[in-house]
């Protein structure tokens, strides 16, 4: 039906026949006769956010679809099939009396308007419920459970999303009486009174189930189902509640009551909603505090990265020849090097193209390459750049090949809801095909995640995957480990470090679990027998113990978030094997015991993380439903949380939006949704992708030489040890940049003196007669000393005199006078060192002097391409007017003086001896000239020493002139 | 040779000209050293058709042109029959007017560069000499390179005469661009020096263990026209396609690969297409580049 078309059909996991089978025989369950019209049975969720143009009046009738298609499908059959236990919620508002009431007639979408409305019109808002058939239910709860189906999802099985809440816990507050079912049983037509009682009630189920959240189901599924509610309301209005108007109020008295959740939604979100003239006709109190929570919205959007490929650094220390076994394996791993990065500009310039396919355009050279790896023992390097590679590319959101049109993230937000117009033209520029993903989508590798996940199983190699796997664990073990001390300080690196974790433990998850992958889930006989063999080897990593000890020290924030992406990799058998049963266990108990708000407004952002991502897990495919009813380790936890430190990670607002949505991407459902209802879209595509760009800058702590003198170095670090961490990362750093511009200050002034003056004495000397080199170098050697003395003080003058100084500029100003001294003198003292440890090491050792020329002479090529030509003139054969005059010889002889002169472009000592060996200087000449040749200019020399008469070339000369250059350069 | 001082005054840094060259004149460009002889009169007659282009400019497109023609007809020359048909007519010319530049005619006649001419005839001179020992490669080379170490006079001024009127081969157009080459390094550290921009060189990298190292690595990346740069490669040609992709391939994406996008110098400019690579990093220039951002100057300037 169309009218199915507008919501999700069907949970995301449930395949078209599958899903179609169980709700055929749900409705005929209820002895309903018309058939279910099946209608887009693999639509994804897309459908859930276009509204339809027009709906067929037969179709809208359809029996039994009301409820699951209706509800912008967040109701779905499922809820009947498998689960008895939840199965007569859901009947007790199908009745379909509502429809043969004719409330229910179906109109076409009309665009929102002002509309003024009379509560007391039974028009407006009909009775809810009216001329319902004998109900069923007592309970009036229900709960509305979308989930996306999508045909690429590879690991899906037919199963349906858990919709209830364990049977355990009080689902429907005492609040509501038994009455408001047996209010709906009537049968007969409600007074307003009542009909609005009944929506009071409705939500706040709604609002108590999301603010418990002691249930295992995405409460970010049931926020956007509900949005969707509101913004499908004119579609959906005969389905369930009766008309737009009670839909339109259910969803802005929920919105109301979960107004906290909500104000933390990006700001773009709250935008919309707030411009969306719904909410200000039903609730203008809402929109005010929307408007308000928009204000508050502080979230920053950070530039977006370049998007070129960002290699990883070659290291000497770890990448140079000493780390290799052989000659061979050094130069096999620098051709794979190079052959790696041109698989990933390949994959990237050509994957998208149709018809592209990993496999046929790369396979056979990816497996080439890594059997040449294997050949050299080089698994171990490659693994390391490839790691180091993924998380350089894949850290921060997937923003591959949007670069060029990636908006300003709040372009949206700005544009408002007015300009309609503009912002269709806007949403056709950034809507991408798969612009919406549902609010669950599956696990995916978006991005260049794709490629690495292609190389890996294109390349299919044990030793790679066995090194990658040591990598991975290694790293991710150190990650989880890593101390962060404080929220104002570390937000960004807690970021990093969580974003990293989470992609390798992704990574790790898919390697270890890629040789147990199966298309189908296998019979429960291979099942039994594969949990039986697979339950003998130990994990690749203890998930358990890591989770425990997680809960333990309170550090669940940094852990189950990439814990949750781990196991989100696991294979059909995974769950069901007892080590990661324990493991999903562990999670969902965590989840339960997690109270949304609980702990104050300091770590909401930290809990709403938390329960995104574990509501995610939930809700894929590969989480068995019947843990949802285990209370295994519930007590465990319960110890666990007891007994906990007091002070973790746990408690400092570490999460910011940005985060958040980094890690959720799904959560931009919610504005894409907005969007598409204020652009009115139509479009198959429709949805609105904002970019979340990676807080990815990590403050690295400059390395410090460090004193000799261990006391001050102790005294050192027992004053940073009280202070704030910005304290010691601002004075490393000053310290660093102070050192720094120290050095270059000497170099361009005192190094530049010493050399001119080296330069000096090394002239003079060379004037003098029977000097002895040796000698003549050691005095030189001395005087460069007593220089480098001087350096020093003056570096130490320098660091003293500007280090301060910034360091006063850069710590609060709220800073004690005696931090701020020590501060001030810790600084100049790592400065001084820093400079003077250069200084030492470069000045007092310095070979490269540079000598005292300007080089503002010809070049060597230029004379010899000159000489050439005067040769090839010479040799012939040439034309009659090719002939140079003697002074024309001569200003070239000039030039090769010049050139000669400038004992930086050639090796002037090499060419004399040659010229002398082959005749060409008369070697008395030279012998008696020795002394002052340096102190002449060549063209003196030449004219002295040259043999050969005056006015006569000889091409000789040139000719040897150029074979003497050609060896002495 | 005024017209060779101008030619190098790009080379001295001193005024930056602009080589821009797009695909569709650097092929009408090749389509005229077609026909061209590696001589001096020929880069005149290139002159006088491109007179925008600096001369340096269309001497190294000629020459790289001129290469690959030589390498596609070399199966032909060097044919051991085609070899000593070349030997016996200069020998049977050389008796009968030996004044004439005998061997430079051969070469034109054949369409075969003269040095390559003048190196086939030394080794068979030195074959016919020796009988059985095929030359030696050392013993060549330094004939070729001071011909009158050739025992036959006339053989020797011959030789002479191709080494130094070939623009595109032999050993002192090997040195003349060896230097050049040098001379350009040379030059962009001098740049480097100039603007305060410490680096590390090839030399330096290599010490350390580098298994592949640009010509510059510098220590502190710059921005050039937007795009980072971390490692400079001066080339003292002019980028055309062939020599272009095999440098990406043996040297420019290896640099990309280990010290992240850097910048290329063609100082001979090169065929602006080619510029297509930026956002990947790899930069192309025909200078050295005179917009230069370093990391301390934005903040600092607009602070002040």
């Amino acid at each position: 039906s169309q009218t199915l078309t507008h919501g999700p059909t069907t949970p995301a996991k449930t395949p078209s026949t599958s899903r179609s089978v169980r709700t055929q025989d749900f409705s005929d369950r209820r002895g309903n006769k018309s058939t279910p019209i099946q209608t887009s049975r693999s639509a994804s969720r897309v459908q859930l956010f276009s509204p339809a143009p027009s709906v067929s009046p037969v179709s809208g009738r359809g029996e039994g679809r009301r409820r699951s298609g209706g509800f912008g499908g967040c109701a779905s059959g499922r809820q009947t099939g498998p689960r008895g236990a939840v199965s007569e919620e859901g009947v007790r508002w199908d009745g379909g009396g509502r429809r043969s009431r004719g409330v229910g007639r179906i109109e076409p979408v009309s665009p929102p308007t002002q509309v003024q409305l009379n509560f007391n019109n039974l028009e407006d808002f009909p009775p809810v419920g009216a001329a319902q058939s004998p109900p069923v239910a007592t309970k009036p709860s229900r709960r509305i459970n979308p989930t996306p189906v999508s045909a690429e999802r590879p690991n899906s099985k037919p199963k349906s999303c858990f919709i209830s809440t364990p049977l355990s816990l009080p689902a429907s507050p005492p609040a509501i009486p038994e009455s408001a079912g047996a209010k709906l049983t009537a049968g007969s037509p409600h007074s307003l009174q009542e009909e609005r009682e009944l929506l009071r009630k409705e939500r706040y189920v709604w609002a108590v189930i999301f603010s418990l959240n002691n249930i295992p189901v995405s409460m970010m599924m049931n926020l956007i189902c509900l949005l969707s509610i509101y913004v499908h309301a004119d579609v959906l209005e005969k389905a369930y509640l009766g008309n737009v108007h009670n839909c339109v109020y259910f969803s802005v008295r929920v919105l109301e009551n979960q107004f906290e959740l909500v104000s933390h939604l990006d700001k773009c979100t709250l935008r919309l909603l707030s411009e969306n003239e719904r909410v200000g006709t039903f609730s203008s109190s809402l929109k005010d505090h929307l408007a308000q929570a928009q204000e508050n919205c502080t979230a920053k959007v950070l530039p977006s990265p370049p998007m070129f490929v960002h290699s990883v650094p070659f290291q000497p220390a770890t990448d140079n020849r000493s780390n290799f076994s052989s000659d061979r394996a050094f130069h096999t791993f620098k051709k794979q090097r190079d052959v790696f990065y041109g698989f990933l500009r390949e994959w990237e310039d050509s994957h998208k193209e149709p018809g592209w396919d990993f496999e046929a355009a790369l396979g056979s050279r990816v497996r080439m390459m890594v059997s040449q790896l294997t050949a050299a023992g080089s698994h171990s390097h490659f693994a390391r750049l490839f790691q180091k590679q993924l998380i350089q590319m894949c850290k921060g959101p997937c923003v591959l090949g949007s670069s060029s049109d990636a908006p300003d993230a709040d372009l949206l937000g700005m544009l408002g809801a007015d300009s309609l117009g503009r912002l269709k033209r806007l949403q056709q520029r950034l809507v991408q095909p798969q612009g919406l993903i549902g609010p669950c989508p599956p696990p995916s590798f978006p991005g260049h995640q794709e490629f690495f996940k292609c190389f890996l199983q294109t390349a299919s190699c044990c030793q790679l995957n066995q090194h990658l796997k040591d990598g991975l664990c290694q790293q991710l073990l150190k990650l989880d480990e890593v101390s962060i001390l404080g929220p104002d300080d570390e937000k960004q690196r807690f970021s990093s470090v969580l974003l990293t974790a989470r992609l390798l433990a992704k990574f790790l998850g898919f390697i270890s679990f890629l040789p147990y992958q199966t298309s189908e889930l296998p019979s429960r006989d291979i099942q039994d027998t594969a949990i039986t063999l697979r339950s003998k080897s130990s994990p690749v990593l203890d998930v358990c113990a890591v989770l425990r000890s997680s809960v333990h020290r309170r550090r669940t924030i940094l852990t189950v978030p990439w814990i949750v992406e781990f196991l989100s990799m696991l294979d059909h058998i995974g769950p069901l094997l007892p080590f990661y049963r324990t493991a999903l266990c562990l999670l969902l108990q965590i989840y339960k015991r997690m109270l949304l708000g609980r702990g104050g407004e300091l770590c909401y952002m930290n809990q709403l993380l938390m329960v995104a991502v574990l509501g995610w897990l939930f809700q894929i495919p590969i989480f068995p439903e019947d843990l949802f009813f285990s209370t295994d380790l519930k007590e465990e936890v319960k110890e666990l949380e007891n007994i906990t430190s007091s002070q973790g990670l746990d408690t400092l607002p570490l999460v910011d939006q940005q985060l958040l949505y980094t890690c959720c991407p799904y959560l931009g459902e919610f504005r894409k949704l907005l969007a598409a209802f204020v652009a009115g879209s139509t479009s198959k595509s429709g949805g609105l992708i904002r970019k979340i760009t990676p807080t990815s800058a990590e403050l690295r702590g400059p390395s410090t030489s460090r004193s000799q003198q261990k006391l001050q170095v102790d005294l050192e670090q027992a004053f940073f040890h009280n202070q704030p961490p910005s304290l010691r990362r601002t004075v490393e750093f000053v310290a660093e940049r102070v050192g720094s511009n120290c050095v270059k200050h000497i170099k361009a002034t005192l190094v530049l003196e010493l050399v001119k003056g080296g330069e000096k004495t090394l002239r003079d000397s060379l004037g003098l007669e029977g000097v002895n080199t040796a000698k003549l170098n050691d005095s030189i050697c001395a005087q460069l000393c007593d220089a480098g003395m001087q350096a020093l003080e003056t570096a130490t003058r320098f660091c003293s005199e500007n280090a301060p100084g910034a360091v006063r500029v850069l710590l609060p100003l709220e800073t004690s006078p005696s931090v701020l001294t020590t501060a001030e003198s810790i600084t100049t003292r790592l400065a001084t060192e820093k400079a003077c440890s250069w200084l030492s090491a470069n000045i007092t050792s310095s070979g490269q002097v540079q000598k005292n020329c300007t080089h503002k002479v010809p070049l060597g090529s230029e004379v010899m391409i000159e000489i050439k030509e005067v040769l090839s003139v010479a040799v012939g054969p040439r034309s009659e007017e090719e002939a140079y005059t003697v002074h024309q010889i001569e200003s070239l002889l000039y030039r090769v003086g010049q050139t000669l002169g400038c004992r930086k472009k050639t090796d002037y000592l090499f060419l004399i001896r040659q010229l002398i060996e082959r005749g060409l200087l008369g070697e008395e000449e030279v012998g008696t000239n020795w002394p002052k040749l340096s102190a002449l200019s060549w063209p003196e020399v030449i004219s002295k020493t040259l043999r050969f008469e005056a006015g006569i070339l000889t091409n000789h000369f040139l000719m040897a002139f150029l074979v003497c250059s050609c060896r002495s350069l | 040779m005024d017209r060779v001082r101008d030619s190098s005054a790009s080379v001295a840094g001193e005024a930056v000209e602009l080589v821009r060259v797009c695909r569709a004149e650097y092929r009408a460009i090749g389509r005229l050293t077609e026909r061209l002889r590696p001589t001096r009169q020929s880069i005149r007659t290139l002159q006088t058709q491109f007179p925008h282009l600096p001369p340096s400019t269309l001497l190294s497109i000629f020459s790289q042109e001129y290469q690959k023609r030589m390498k596609r007809s070399m199966v032909r020359h060097h044919a051991p029959d085609v070899v000593k048909e070349y030997y016996q007519r200069y020998r049977s010319e050389a008796k009968t007017r030996p004044a004439a530049p005998l061997l430079l005619e051969l070469a034109n006649q054949v369409d075969l560069s003269p040095a390559l001419l003048a190196r086939l005839i030394v080794e068979c001179f030195l074959e016919e000499r020796q009988a059985s020992v095929a030359a030696s490669r050392h013993v060549l080379n330094n004939m070729l390179r001071e011909p009158y170490l050739i025992p036959d006079l006339l053989l020797a001024k011959h030789v002479e005469q191709c080494t130094v009127n070939d623009c595109c081969y032999g050993p002192l157009v090997d040195c003349i661009k060896h230097a050049i080459g040098l001379e350009h390094e040379d030059l962009l550290r001098d740049k480097l020096r100039e603007r305060n921009l410490s680096f590390l060189d090839e030399n330096q990298l290599r010490s350390k263990g580098y298994d592949k190292t640009p010509d510059i690595i510098l220590e502190v990346p710059i921005a050039v026209d937007g795009h980072i740069v971390h490692w400079i490669e001066s080339k003292a040609s002019f980028g055309d396609d062939h020599s272009h992709h095999t440098y990406l391939n043996e040297q420019f994406w290896s640099y990309c690969n280990r010290f992240g996008p850097g910048l290329v110098i063609y100082w001979y400019g090169f065929i602006s297409e080619l510029d297509c690579q930026r956002d990947r990093g790899i930069l192309l220039r025909d200078g050295f580049p005179s917009d230069i951002v370093t990391l301390c100057q934005g903040p600092a300037r607009s602070r002040v």
